[in-house]
């Protein structure tokens, strides 16, 4: 009984992880049919994020309030992902709808840049273009309609352009020259330490578990069940849910996809950055940190079925259990006395690397009865 | 019109090939080794290139699982060399085991003591390999993007697999062949190096006829079917599956073939040539080049290669950046790549576009038909 909750304890958590970074995964490639290899990037710049908000917490006019550091993170990693993902979205993947294997490509020039961007630029100056963007790109929706609609309006935008870059500039050097580890660019990984009340174990029946780890499945659960609502009870998740079944006649409705489009891939980059704060928590940070999740996040994408919650959720923690049985070698505690050439073969996948050899054996087998995952699309045309 | 652009095509390509072979011919007395080795070596990614111009320029099957048959056809080179080397260490085994406490070798490594079964293997085993991922993937119609999340993630397994099994095949740290022993020779030595840079500038040349020879005539235009509308090829009668399974396996033995060239002329073979994003810039070559043109992935291939190790010799840090700003370039301002963009109407646009020549009233079908022309 111990041994099976523990088990169940460590396949929930390690797919709860795999289903805060699959889930907004799910949504672009489900909703938008866009796939997006940038995604793990994303993950990546939450995670900074995280770290670069421990650092600011630590100054002494925001110490008192250190321990809550984690809390206010998630909102500024969810910001920040969101924000580069809709810059992206405006200026790359707006011309490659349609075309999922250039997005693709093209996404994956974007993840190198992300990449090298850590390395090579310090990450207070990083924090400061963010800001600016944030800025430059909501200010202007921000202004009375009667600046909007007249004719001068593109002189308004380019001022909040001007002022977004200076107020970046100026954020820029404040933080770098009050918190001296930001000031410098670095290739090396940097470490989050969780704040005290999330460090230790919980003990529920006899069996231990780390407060990381519970917070990771907390962070999942309010994901998923904050995007559930808002996918099927707000009046934006209904125009997204519209556009995802007929495009054209949503149009013709007067929902602007154009609008639908930023939101979706905001959301979707906005997750990504939740997931880069539970990766956070779990070790070092690095701009290698992504490339570790994302092929992952796309098993359970493919295994889930496109454009359905419930698959993913189903996958993720599908797919984390077995790591778990596999990767641990669980089988084997659980039935100490089975057949030598079976307890052999077990040994042999039982490390964490083996064990996604297995699971990916198992999930091309499963591909072989149900090729569009467990909840499939219906539909009645030759070409989904 | 059109006659005198195809033409004119042709006299490029002619003009293209004289001045290739020439300079083929010259850079083993022009070169210094150093870099008559570096040339070696993207002529041999070249090969891998072209597989990937078939299945991805010609049948719109984007892999990103190439890295897979590549280290395939470097392993069973490499395992061939060391094993013939091995006679001076104990138990006649190559050195690595006695690391591991391994005494017998393992089962698979004793075919790879025969010569013929090696230079068999370096091409069919990675096309079997191929096929069997292809046809396990091609029979459920998975096609598109699913086809690419597939095949990477069946390349993270492989990489897994060969990176965990320091027992079998020396895990992470690969096979080195560059002091082994072929033929009596060091591998590594300069005259075998320039032995195996005209091995592979033959076997570019080979594999380039080779291509050629696969697109052309009827089983070409069914790849190119595939590739523009897949459920038509199927109403009409042909079973796309086969099609898509035996040039997915044509792609693999060639992505094999340059494994093993790559792994003789680098001294290594390891799982980093596993690495997604190995497998990725292997499609940048070929859309940089110009995706549907056999030339322009050899082309890509090796002036990309040859640019990455300029820039990051002089600036290490920006090569990540001109990359992925090329990725992002060639896919939203040169969808055809550059040798697709001169084929096509592009220097005629530019051209135009300065008023240096004529704007051509065409008839929009005439346009279409002359395009389809010139693809024969």
């Amino acid at each position: 009984m111990e041994l099976l909750l523990d088990s169940l304890f460590n396949g929930v958590a390690i797919g709860s992880v795999l289903l805060v970074a699959a889930l907004g995964l799910a949504i672009v490639f489900g909703l938008m049919g866009v796939i997006n290899l940038a995604h793990g990037e994303l993950m990546m710049l939450g995670a900074y994020t995280t770290y670069v908000t421990q650092l600011i917490f630590k100054l002494p006019i925001l110490k008192p309030f250190y321990n809550s550091y984690i809390i206010v993170s998630i909102f500024l990693a969810f910001i920040v992902s969101g924000v580069v993902g809709i810059l992206l979205e405006k200026t790359i993947i707006r011309k490659l709808y349609g075309s999922p294997l250039e997005t693709l490509l093209a996404t994956w020039g974007v993840s190198l840049i992300l990449q090298q961007f850590v390395r090579s630029v310090p990450l207070a100056y990083g924090t400061g273009l963010v800001l600016s963007l944030l800025i430059g790109l909501f200010l202007p929706s921000t202004f009375p309609s009667k600046i909007k609609e007249s004719i001068n309006f593109k002189y308004f935008k380019f001022s909040s352009w001007i002022f977004a870059a200076l107020t970046g500039v100026l954020t820029g050097s404040v933080i770098s020259s009050s918190v001296s580890k930001l000031s410098r660019a670095s290739a090396r990984n940097v470490d989050v330490t969780a704040p005290s009340w999330m460090r230790g174990q919980i003990e529920i029946i006899g069996t231990t578990f780390p407060k990381t780890r519970l917070m990771i499945i907390v962070i999942t659960l309010i994901s998923v069940i904050a995007i559930t609502l808002f996918l099927n009870q707000s009046a934006w998740g209904m125009r997204i849910r519209a556009v995802t079944q007929n495009r054209q006649m949503s149009d013709c409705l007067g929902i602007s996809t154009e609008k639908v489009d930023i939101i979706t891939f905001g959301i979707g980059s906005g997750l990504a950055g939740v997931a880069g704060v539970a990766v956070s928590l779990l070790g070092s940070v690095g701009p290698n940190v992504g490339g570790n999740y994302i092929v992952g996040c796309f098993m359970v994408v493919v295994l889930g079925g496109v454009g359905n919650l419930l698959g993913t959720v189903l996958a993720s923690f599908g797919i984390g259990i077995m790591t778990d049985l596999i990767g641990a070698g669980r089988l084997l505690s659980i039935w100490p006395d089975m057949p030598l050439p079976l307890s052999n073969t077990i040994n042999f996948f039982a490390t964490t690397s083996m064990a996604r050899v297995m699971i990916f054996a198992l999930i091309v087998i499963f591909l072989q009865f149900k090729p569009t995952g467990l909840f499939p699309q219906k539909g009645r045309m030759v070409e989904n | 019109m059109s006659l005198s652009k195809i033409k004119f095509d042709k006299k490029i390509v002619l003009s293209f090939w004289i001045i290739l072979i020439a300079l083929i011919i010259a850079a083993p007395t022009l070169l210094p080794v150093f870099r008559l080795n570096l040339l070696g070596r993207y002529l041999s990614l070249s090969i891998v290139a072209l597989g990937v111009d078939l299945i991805w320029g010609y049948t719109g099957l984007l892999s990103l699982g190439q890295g897979i048959f590549f280290a395939l056809g470097g392993y069973c080179a490499a395992m061939y060399l060391q094993i013939t080397s091995s006679s001076e260490f104990p138990n006649n085994i190559p050195e690595f085991f006695a690391l591991y406490g391994v005494e017998k070798l393992p089962f698979f490594w004793e075919p790879f003591r025969s010569p013929v079964f090696t230079f068999l293997a370096i091409w069919i085993i990675p096309a079997l390999v191929a096929g069997l991922i292809g046809f396990l993937v091609f029979r459920n119609r998975i096609k598109g993007v699913y086809f690419s999340i597939l095949t990477q993630a069946s390349l993270l397994v492989f990489f897994n697999f060969f990176n965990g099994q320091q027992k079998l095949i020396n895990g992470t740290n690969g096979l080195k062949t560059d002091v082994t022993q072929l033929f009596g020779q060091m591998v590594g030595s300069e005259s075998m190096q320039r032995i195996f840079f005209w091995i592979t500038a033959i076997l570019v040349i080979a594999a380039w006829f080779f291509a050629k020879w696969v697109v052309k005539g009827r089983f070409g235009n069914i790849l190119i079917g595939i590739r523009d509308d897949e459920p038509r090829v199927r109403f009409t009668g042909y079973n796309p599956v086969i099609f898509k399974t035996i040039i997915f396996s044509i792609a693999g033995s060639l992505a094999g073939i340059s494994g093993a060239l790559y792994t003789v002329q680098s001294g290594i073979v390891s799982p980093q040539f596993m690495t997604v994003p190995f497998s990725i810039e292997m499609v940048i070559w070929v859309a940089v080049g110009g995706r549907g043109t056999l030339l322009g992935a050899i082309l890509g291939a090796v002036f990309i290669n040859y640019a990455k190790s300029l820039v990051s010799e002089a600036l290490p840090a920006s090569w990540m950046f001109i990359q992925g700003g090329l990725f992002i370039l060639v896919v939203t301002a040169l969808p055809e790549g550059v040798l697709g963009w001169i084929q096509g109407d592009g220097p005629r646009n530019l051209l135009q576009r300065f008023g240096l020549k004529r704007k051509i009233e065409t008839y929009p079908s005439l346009e279409v038909n002359n395009k389809e022309v010139n693809n024969e």
